[in-house]
């Protein structure tokens, strides 16, 4: 089934009872589709203080090799927590249209 | 040695499931349902079957430790009756769609308000679409075969579905019946151990349940569907192996004195038998009526229907629930889409009694198959009639 585009995939691709046997699949699950708006930052005032990494709750942000963090955007749904919780307003939420 | 034994429907249940050696009973004590779960937790406490018995805070819990259970592998087994089921109802869902082949017995009960305790089939009904194998029984031994039979029905590779086997509450669940307890060792013969092709393992990961986004839900239904209608081949085969073993006989669709009569009687559960009785006493009296018994409820036996009612020319269905504010009684109406497409087509009537444990006696089935007759030759802009009831 893995081999498959999901929209190739037919009825009969299916394990029994849609069992997933992959481990790890929803990696693959892009769940950035669902966002709206996204987070941008602005690393001239970020202390690398990581409150945005703790408070992801989809685990999407990561340290980078300089200190700073940075948001995978296939994963992130833009639910702004990052940008709530940052004490020092590095995240502004931006509309996915502008 | 089988021995027959004089025993209580539900103890001959929980001596099935000994029999069968399951391995996890999760279940919630419910009238009429509950001398089923406690004769299975003396079982167990007396060390005569060894399960484990995980004895839970509601039927919802039941039903979900049942498939946390069924998932790993494990033979499980619950019995449940009328609200409890109810309160299940998601958790059947669950169970079907993850095909996993929890055996349950339900000893039908009507449902609240106002409070019955009594049977009738408004519980089965509500869990009618819950993608569960249905087998309806009309005494003990069926019950007792019906519990061997579903298990093996249930893990079939062929099928891998979770089975419903429906007992009247307290017409069947609370009799003392000669009931023919088989011998171990012809049990295991006929039963084979269940062997889950994908049971939760941590050296071999699987993910159950998982989310399914609109690309892929139709598919996951259709697969489903597909599945449980295919299971009624494994049913029949099964119920065939069983005859040869044990010499008992079960179809699909099942057939009483019905040769060449014009008018057939058709009934779903223990009100068969009283039905039999009233039909040997109008077919004595020169009536041309037979009886025609529905015993799988699902998959429906759409084609075994149709070739068993193809040479009548009235059809009195007679449903124990209502489909309050539907056209007829849930089984009336499938019977009449079954039959709709057909050339020739049966007059359908339904009659709707037994309600909330209301008896029907032998001569109260001579006078449903009267009152039918008599529907169908006038004709009635009612779609149905409540047997009994008091104008």
């Amino acid at each position: 089934m893995a081999a498959k585009k999901e929209t190739d995939v037919t009825w009969k691709d299916l394990e029994i009872g849609s069992i997933v046997v992959e481990p790890g699949s929803a990696e693959q699950y892009a769940t950035g589709g669902w966002r709206s708006q996204r987070p941008v930052y602005d690393n001239s005032k970020c202390n690398k203080c990581g409150l945005c990494f703790i408070y992801c709750p989809e685990g999407c942000i990561r340290p980078q090799e300089d200190g700073y963090y940075k948001p995978d955007l296939f994963y992130c749904k833009g639910c702004g927590i990052c940008a709530e919780e940052c004490p020092k307003d590095v995240i502004t939420m931006v509309e996915e249209e502008e | 040695m089988a021995k027959r034994v004089g025993m209580e429907v539900s103890l001959a249940i929980g001596e099935a499931a000994t029999l069968a050696d399951v391995d996890v009973v999760a279940a919630y004590p419910i009238t009429p349902q509950t001398h089923i779960v406690e004769h299975l937790a003396e079982l167990v406490a007396n060390g005569d079957l060894d399960a484990s018995y995980i004895p839970v805070e509601s039927e919802h819990s039941a039903m979900s430790a049942c498939l946390g259970a069924a998932a790993v592998g494990a033979r499980t087994f619950t019995a449940t009756a009328g609200q409890g089921l109810e309160l299940m109802h998601e958790v059947l869902f669950v169970a079907s769609s993850m095909q996993l082949p929890v055996v349950m017995t339900v000893a039908n009960r009507a449902l609240s308000a106002p409070l019955s305790v009594w049977g009738d089939h408004s519980d089965v009904m509500a869990a009618r679409d819950t993608g569960w194998i249905q087998i309806f029984t009309e005494n003990g031994q069926e019950v007792f075969d019906n519990v061997l039979c579903a298990f093996r029905i249930g893990e079939d590779r062929r099928v891998l579905l979770p089975v419903m086997v429906h007992l009247d509450g307290f017409h069947l669940s609370h009799m003392i019946e000669p009931i023919l307890i088989e011998e171990k060792e012809k049990v295991d013969k006929f039963l084979p151990k269940n062997d889950y092709p994908l049971p939760l393992d941590p050296d071999k990961p699987v993910s159950m349940g998982t989310f399914a986004p609109p690309v892929i839900y139709s598919e996951a239904k259709k697969a489903q569907e597909v599945n449980l209608a295919a299971s009624k081949d494994v049913v029949v085969e099964c119920w065939e192996e069983f005859y040869k073993m044990f010499g008992r006989r079960y179809q699909p669709v099942e057939s009483y004195r019905t040769e060449d009569a014009g008018v057939l009687l058709m009934t779903m559960g223990s009100y068969s038998e009283t039905a039999m009785a009233a039909i040997d006493k109008l077919r004595d009296a020169g009536q041309s009526v037979g009886l025609v018994r529905l015993r799988l409820w699902r998959p429906f036996p759409t084609k075994e229907l149709r070739r068993a009612v193809k040479n009548a020319e009235t059809i009195i269905v007679f449903d124990r629930a209502l489909s309050l504010g539907g056209q007829a009684g849930p089984v009336c109406s499938e019977v009449r889409s079954t039959l709709y497409g057909e050339a020739q087509k049966p007059k359908v009537v339904n009659i709707i009694g037994g309600l909330g444990g209301r008896d029907v006696t032998v001569a109260g089935f001579e006078e449903i198959v009267r009152k039918g007759v008599a529907m169908a030759e006038k004709g009635s802009d009612q779609e149905f009639e409540i047997y009994g009831v008091r104008e």
